[in-house]
């Protein structure tokens, strides 16, 4: 049985006033224990939003409208207050894009390690002052950093430095699962090669299962065994990384690709993609890349495609990956956007 | 000083906002620049003794990490921060001895593009205020010609048509959008150079093509010259002829984009190559260039994509 199971999750952001925002719109996944998982996809795609999610931690407006997210056996996606908390405890942790902004700038290193340790000790479990001290050292060790770290203030250290912290406290309680949301995009090149490298050995030893959310195909592919592209919300494509660069892909997938080249290359040729991504209050209208897609056909225009087989993987295209099941593809998407409509905009916060 | 200055841009004469300057574009040359921070404790010598001329119309590069003092270099150009010791000169102008009035008619000809487009525009002014500003600052334009210009600023870096975008604010555009609005603001007063520091950095990947292919047209259509401050040596390689690579202050290596970056002399570059987080450079020891690299190519049906090196996404597991 697979760590995590997500099915039919739809999550909208609920603005006080206006349209609902459905920002990750019927997804199913499954990750496996000590998997490492990539989800890639433009700002605003929902990637973020669903790894927020697959932990539990969104927060208004953002709101878990529909869908099963079952951990190891548990649906987490109905759990609230202390069952969550004691779920939390056994199993999943996200590391936040900026470590700037993820540690409290009063605190030192140490309180924060103390802060987790403390709020989520176990029965019997010590929590001497020498004994929690020893373990963030531990911590620390194992994201290459120095014991000295743990006297500092965050504003003292580097932004690599900040994030290693970040990635050493959602390594303090031994998670199964840890969702990495961007986690070097704000780095520097070089310190965003060391942070990754220090994250994949991470896994390496310790087996959690990853998800590693970024923008950048590259970081990813270096990183994962598996990718997930997502593109207005709903994953258009699942494949193993190492067949990425070969084959046929999603077309969304395919022009993401060439927006990258080998600086080192005879000539250099960058296309990007034109047209922008689709506005996500109104339902889907068929294919969401249709659009902006050079072989979007008739169909693509009107019915939803869900993902089907595609070499090793699966992608949602009817193009590439023609669907007999047609017919099945209307999601809960469309039905629930048609039902919350009527006065739903001014029911909450 | 100023009469030198208005001798090459008469602040009364309007720059056109489409084809090339009306006049000629000065060279600029740094030499031996030097800029040393004092701390408490320490000095921290940010730029060290770099020199360097960039031909009219020319685009160069400065790429390095974090702290190599590449964006030290931008500021001393831009005459935000004088250097410690040498001399900045663009044309007959003498940077690193300019102040107030005299800065101010300078950057009426040397503009910045900055790293980050969500916070060098100001959430309360629409797009028409931001890029007002400049039109009547700098060229002093009537209110009326001021929106005339807006509009041809709004069509030459593609944001059509420009009536629908000048009265929007920041928060309605897309990055991209905003980062465009950003270059029009820099090229509001008709500028000679432009000194852009990382301006696609924060961009998704998806948008970072079309903001450099605007900015390599810019260059072609007005000949002004382009220094591009990037750790993106995909982006420096696209946009820049030029390249020079920045390290704890020192240039160690410099020369033809291309040529540099196939072949590399200097250690730190090859550690930059090495860097680079990309599907097709990730090839650990580098694959002679041109040979793994067609696939990026659009005209290509992508089965003629290079075949994965298993290096480059061995699954962690495996091991």
């Amino acid at each position: 049985m697979s760590l995590l199971s997500a099915q039919g999750v739809n999550v909208a952001y609920v603005p006080a006033r206006g349209q609902r925002i459905w920002s990750v719109r019927d997804v199913d996944l499954e990750l496996e224990e000590g998997e490492f998982v990539g989800l890639v996809g433009e700002s605003g795609c929902g990637k973020s939003t669903l790894g927020y999610a697959l932990t539990r931690m969104l927060r208004p407006p953002a709101r878990l409208e529909d869908g099963r997210i079952i951990f190891d056996g548990t649906d987490i996606a109905s759990l609230t207050g202390e069952e969550l908390r004691r779920q939390r405890r056994n199993g999943f942790a996200l590391v936040l894009q900026s470590g700037m902004n993820a540690l409290n700038p009063v605190r030192t290193v140490n309180n924060h390690f103390a802060d987790i340790l403390k709020a989520h000790a176990r029965e019997g479990e010590s929590h001497s002052k020498a004994d929690m001290r020893a373990r963030g050292a531990e911590l620390l060790g194992k994201v290459e950093l120095d014991v000295g770290v743990l006297d500092r203030y965050p504003h003292e250290l580097s932004g690599g430095m900040r994030q290693r912290v970040a990635i050493a406290l959602a390594l303090a309680l031994e998670p199964r699962l840890i969702v990495f949301d961007e986690p070097t995009t704000a780095l520097d090149v070089m310190v965003q090669r060391a942070v990754m490298k220090t994250i994949r050995d991470l896994q390496r030893e310790q087996k959690f299962t990853a998800v590693l959310i970024s923008h950048d195909l590259g970081v990813v592919l270096e990183s994962t065994q598996r990718v997930l592209v997502m593109y207005a919300g709903r994953i258009i494509e699942d494949q193993p990384s190492r067949d990425l660069l070969v084959g046929e892909h999603h077309p969304y997938t395919e022009a993401l690709l060439q927006c990258y080249a080998d600086p080192r290359a005879e000539t250099v040729e960058l296309s990007g993609i034109p047209g922008s991504p689709p506005d996500l209050s109104l339902p889907l209208e068929g294919c969401a890349f249709a659009p902006r897609c050079p072989l979007a056909i008739d169909i693509s225009q009107e019915v939803v495609p869900p993902l089907a087989p595609l070499g090793r993987g699966r992608a949602a295209c009817h193009v590439r990956a023609p669907s007999t099941v047609e017919a099945a593809s209307n999601g809960k998407h469309r039905a629930a956007t048609v039902a919350v409509e009527p006065g739903g905009a001014s029911r909450v916060s | 000083m100023s009469a030198e200055l208005e001798s090459t841009a008469p602040v009364g004469e309007v720059p056109p906002a489409r084809g090339r300057a009306d006049h000629d574009v000065p060279p600029l040359v740094v030499q031996g620049a030097t800029k040393t921070y004092r701390g408490r404790r320490e000095q921290v010598v940010a730029v060290d003794d770099v020199s360097f001329t960039m031909a009219p119309g020319s685009a160069v590069s400065l790429v390095g990490a974090s702290g190599s003092g590449k964006s030290t270099i931008a500021k001393m150009i831009t005459g935000q921060e004088k250097p410690t010791s040498g001399t900045i000169i663009f044309g007959d102008i003498e940077v690193n001895k300019l102040r107030r009035g005299s800065l101010r008619k300078y950057h009426h000809r040397v503009q910045m593009i900055f790293q980050d487009p969500y916070g060098a525009l100001n959430p309360l002014h629409t797009v028409e205020y931001t890029l007002t500003r400049p039109c009547q600052n700098f060229l002093g334009l009537s209110a009326r010609d001021a929106r005339t210009r807006v509009n041809e600023l709004l069509e030459t870096v593609g944001l059509t048509p420009a009536e629908q975008f000048a009265p929007k604010m920041p928060h309605q555009l897309s990055g991209g959008q905003r980062q465009r609005v950003v270059i029009a603001r820099a090229l509001a007063c008709g500028p000679d150079l432009i000194v852009a520091d990382e301006p696609v950095s924060m961009l998704d990947v998806s948008l970072r093509a079309g903001v450099l292919k605007l900015l390599g047209q810019l260059r072609e259509e007005r000949g002004l010259s382009l220094l591009y401050i990037t750790h993106d040596l995909l982006s420096a390689r696209v946009v820049t002829d030029e390249i020079l690579v920045l390290h704890h202050g020192r240039i160690v290596e410099r020369g033809v984009t291309k040529d540099v970056l196939q072949h590399p002399q200097d250690d730190y570059t090859v550690e930059l190559l090495e860097a680079v987080a990309n599907p097709y450079a990730a090839v650990p020891g580098g694959a002679p260039a041109g040979e793994s690299t067609t696939g990026p190519d659009s005209t290509e049906s992508p089965s003629d994509a290079p075949p994965a090196d298993p290096t480059v996404a061995q699954p962690a597991g495996e091991h």
